[in-house]
């Protein structure tokens, strides 16, 4: 059982390489040429069963080596970054019904728009300045609808709280879709003109009437309906998800049933109108538009179509394999049965960040070679047979960021980084060199130029457009003119030619959470992040924040009272998987038998021993959003004498 | 399908600047006018993210018909309007307003305000040494950043930025009437039991110094404080994926302070908690 500890860790910035001289040994300090040595060594002998994870916090011109690192240097797709943790499935969900993974509307239309609808999202606390553009469209009149299982601050904001029991997504959004076309209020001629699959859409709803829907979701068939209509109705509406969506095992099924909504109503591809996710790591777009993912080449060009694989392969004088990479979550698999040997596992923390943490350790301690190249000693580099120290990409190296909003936005150095820390791309390029493939990039500009060349939507952002326009949201082929500030016009065109794809209504059916609750584990454990943090708070753990007050597991006061446990009491919380320690916080925004705690503070309180892997068999994301608990109160001597121990 | 709303074209309109006919498009202040004219009117109250509240009067012009003087943030240009920036009696209303705000607060870290004491040869010592309408001690009650009401000159700008013109947390508002009146927490709480998010957008926009870093509070009691040792860098925020613009203001290689673009079109100079001032990690060397 774990000792806790009130003050958060605090993590120093790694100064020089280490190398580790046998398994099981200690991390001793080495010069960059033996630690360069060592992992060239070790990760050129797992050729074949090779992984990269890429950094989503890094630049996009790092994450374009990167990614051509593993594909020429190590001939695999074997390649993916935390993008599989969080947003796999709104890049999947959105590739599948409109050809390109992003969020087809931007901020500023938010402004504008006439109804908002935060499905999922507690954008309030995880993406504050994208809450601002939603005040202000509050503001300027609109309306906005929360749908959470929690009363979130964002839901304060709301004309309406739907708070449906997790994992019901799926009928709420078909009980919606269900009520629009029975009302008569779907738009028939963008339904004919632009989409696919409506009749077969119309059936699977069918049997989703709103007093159905509400013995399964929980909410008042009369906000249901109420939310349909208003979206149905409004002149223009943006449909907004985050990981309240994402993080469940059918989590591209939930975002397709989200994207129906605007299928139905036409609320995409105009100004004002669109679906958006709000992604949750600085690059975690551009990691997946530079290609750092198992299935798409730089620009998101498919690696199953010939035509994109020679023109890259022509670019990169080399043979690209026709076939998909494995996923992180593949990766992880593959370590267990010994197909995947080594890996080179830049910024990530998986060690930490992935859904059943322990068993992604052990799965860790299988790889016969780990490199991490990572700005902190970080559980996962402790792992490591080779640590490299990077610069931190925001403020110490020059390069590109890509926001959720497809907005291309220079990033540039401001301090100099510590001690022998060297750039991410001139240690892959240094490691490339020593596998046969001597690459020179003068600087981050000519990686940039480099891949422009190869990928149509960044050609016109020269590095003086983007400084001049504050940023270029992709598509931009043309060094001269710049695209509306939303995608898919193409489908309202009357020229069928010029309509292009249609978009394919998503047939999906509701598939409760994986993780049951029972008699054994009753309540509901929900994750989330909270305002002054982030992630596994390696990062944040670090500024004086006065709102910090650790990990706690958050319970509606109805619940409190039936375990008789009190604010700041530990209590011992069990799933299926593994058992931690909290003391109790109580929110009445939760609701009987649901549970709420975030990933902040795995050295404190590893929620992650928790949650399930439970995947989305499309993207691969876990359930972190599901998982079945038990409270227990700790018998009184096991408290006294763990406030003595600590 | 909804058409991009377009604007309506904005009429030009024309009016007398200082003897010059002067154009400038339906809608623009005067002081939107001068700029385009290249005068330069001092300011205080009035910030580019923000509508003011007309509180300072320090950008005080004359309007010929006009019994008061306009503050030329917030009039409109109108046409056929004759306007005097520079006569006798603006210079004498801005003479007075700085002695009055420079003598009851310290403006001693609020840009350019020597230099208009000097311009219009105020003198706030006239009113002596016991004019200082606080004397108070700097609130320091966390360590992100301080508050020293010595130097507000309560202009509302953190009132409007920490409320409903962007923020909309409403941790500060005016408490007290009168010679009372001054930015409070409500109840006067510190920070800390307040409804503060720490997103430090008030600081963004304070005038005159009164809201500060905490660590350029300290740095400024150390004496360390060189602003001309200091490099600006706009780079992107290292946490979610919104992508705000961060300007780091960085001294002897350690980031200081932390600002924002205000014409851009993500942040508007907005930023949370972890954008302002979670830059501690890179540091951690």
């Amino acid at each position: 059982m774990k000792k806790r500890d009130r003050t958060p860790k605090t993590y120093a910035r790694i100064t020089y390489p280490m190398v580790r001289d046998e398994k099981g040994g200690p991390l001793r300090r080495a010069s960059w040429d033996e630690a360069l040595d060592r992992a060239a060594q070790g990760l050129g002998a797992a050729r074949g069963a090779f992984g990269m994870f890429s950094c989503a916090r890094a630049t996009n011109e790092m994450n374009y080596v990167a990614q051509k690192f593993a594909r020429v240097v190590m001939g695999t797709n074997n390649v993916d970054s935390c993008n599989r943790t969080c947003h796999a499935p709104s890049v999947a969900g959105l590739s599948a019904v409109f050809g390109s993974g992003g969020g087809t509307s931007s901020y500023g239309e938010v402004d504008h728009t006439d109804l908002i609808v935060m499905w999922g999202s507690n954008a309030r606390f995880a993406h504050p300045i994208f809450f601002q553009h939603v005040l202000r469209g509050i503001r300027n009149g609109a309306r906005m609808y929360a749908v959470d299982p929690r009363r979130t601050s964002t839901a304060e904001w709301a004309e309406s709280w739907l708070g449906l029991n997790v994992g019901t997504d799926i009928p709420l959004a078909h009980a919606v879709g269900r009520e629009i076309i029975h009302a008569g209020l779907h738009n028939v001629s963008f339904i004919e003109r632009a989409t696919t699959g409506f009749e077969e859409y119309a059936a699977e709803v069918e049997p989703w009437t709103l007093s159905v829907a509400e013995k399964v979701t929980g909410v008042p068939a009369e906000a249901i309906r109420d939310l349909a209509h208003a979206y149905a109705r409004a002149e223009r509406a943006q449909l907004c998800w985050t990981l309240g969506i994402t993080e469940h095992h059918n989590g591209t099924d939930n975002v397709r049933a989200l994207i129906n909504l605007a299928l139905l109503t036409g609320h995409v591809g105009r100004y004002g109108s669109g679906v958006q996710p709000l992604r949750g790591q600085n690059n975690v777009q551009g990691g997946g538009d530079m290609g750092a993912i198992p299935n798409r080449l730089p620009g998101f060009q498919d690696i199953l179509e010939e035509g994109v694989r020679q023109k890259f392969e022509t670019a990169w004088d080399t043979v690209i394999q026709p076939q998909y990479g494995m996923t992180l979550t593949a990766m992880f698999e593959a370590m267990e049965t010994g197909d995947l040997k080594a890996v080179y596992c830049i910024g990530e923390n998986p060690a930490q960040s992935e859904a059943d943490s322990e068993q992604a350790v052990e799965r860790m301690k299988q790889l016969d070679y780990l490199v991490v190249q990572d700005i902190f000693l970080t559980k996962t580099a402790e792992l490591a047979d080779v640590v490299l120290p990077a610069t931190a990409a925001w403020a110490e190296t020059d390069g590109t960021t890509t926001n959720s909003e497809r907005r291309v936005q220079r990033v540039r150095k401001a301090v100099e980084p510590p001690g022998e820390a060297r750039e991410d791309i001139d240690i892959i390029c240094d490691l490339a060199g020593r596998l046969g493939h001597p690459w020179k990039y003068a600087d981050a500009e000519s990686v940039w130029n480099e891949l422009r060349s190869v990928s149509p939507d960044h050609y016109g952002m020269s590095y003086e457009r983007l400084e001049e326009h504050q940023g270029i949201q992709w598509p931009c082929p043309d060094t001269e003119k710049l695209e509306p500030t939303y995608l898919h016009g193409r489908l309202w065109e009357a020229d069928p030619a010029k309509r292009g794809r249609l978009a394919p209504f998503g047939i999906v059916k509701h598939d409760p959470p994986v993780d049951l609750t029972d008699d054994q584990f009753p309540i509901r454990l929900t994750t989330g992040r909270r305002l002054d943090s982030y992630n596994t708070g390696v990062q944040s753990g670090s500024f004086a924040s006065p709102l910090r007050r650790g990990e706690y597991v958050e319970l509606c006061p109805e619940d409190a009272e039936r375990y008789g446990v009190t604010v700041g009491e530990e209590v011992r919380i069990s799933s299926r998987r593994g058992t931690v320690q909290a003391p109790v916080w109580i929110d009445p925004g939760l609701r009987p038998g649901l549970a709420f705690m975030t990933m902040h503070f795995p050295d404190e309180v590893d929620t992650n021993q928790l949650t399930i892997e439970a995947n989305c068999p499309i993207a691969g994301t876990a359930e972190f959003k599901a998982s079945a608990i038990r409270i227990e109160k700790l018998p009184v001597t096991s408290t006294a004498s763990l406030s003595a121990s600590a | 399908m909804t058409a991009i709303p377009l604007q309506l074209p904005r009429r030009l309109i024309e009016f007398t600047l200082d003897g010059q006919e002067t154009r400038v498009p339906e809608g623009s202040t005067i002081l939107d006018a001068c700029r385009a004219a290249g005068k330069d009117i001092p300011t205080l109250c009035e910030g580019d993210t923000l509508t003011p509240k007309n509180a300072c009067r320090v950008c005080v012009v004359e309007v010929e018909g006009a019994r008061v003087l306009a503050p030329a943030c917030s009039r409109k240009a109108e046409a056929g309007m004759t306007v005097s920036t520079d006569s006798e009696r603006a210079r004498h209303s801005r003479k007075i307003v700085l002695e009055l705000l420079a003598s009851s607060t310290d403006l001693s870290t609020t840009p350019r305000a020597a230099e208009w004491i000097k311009e219009y040869e105020a003198k706030p010592e006239r009113f002596g040494e016991d004019a200082a309408r606080l004397n108070e001690e700097p609130k320091v009650d966390n360590d992100l950043y301080v508050r020293d009401y010595d130097k507000c000159i309560q202009c509302y700008k953190c009132v409007d930025a920490c409320g409903e013109q962007w923020q909309n947390s409403f941790a500060i508002s005016v408490a007290g009437r009168g010679f009372d009146a001054r930015i409070s927490t409500e109840h006067d709480t510190p920070l800390t039991d307040s409804a503060c998010v720490y997103c430090g957008n008030c600081i963004e926009v304070c005038p005159t110094g009164a809201l500060s870093f905490k660590t350029e509070f300290d740095m400024r009691e150390a004496g360390t404080w060189d602003e001309s040792a200091q490099t600006e860098t706009t780079t992107i925020c290292a946490y979610c994926g919104v992508g705000c613009n961060l300007t780091l203001h960085v001294q002897e290689n350690e980031i200081v302070k932390v600002t924002s673009p205000h014409d851009n079109p993500v942040t508007h100079g907005n930023l949370c908690i972890k954008g302002r001032f979670g830059f501690q990690h890179v540091q951690q060397r």
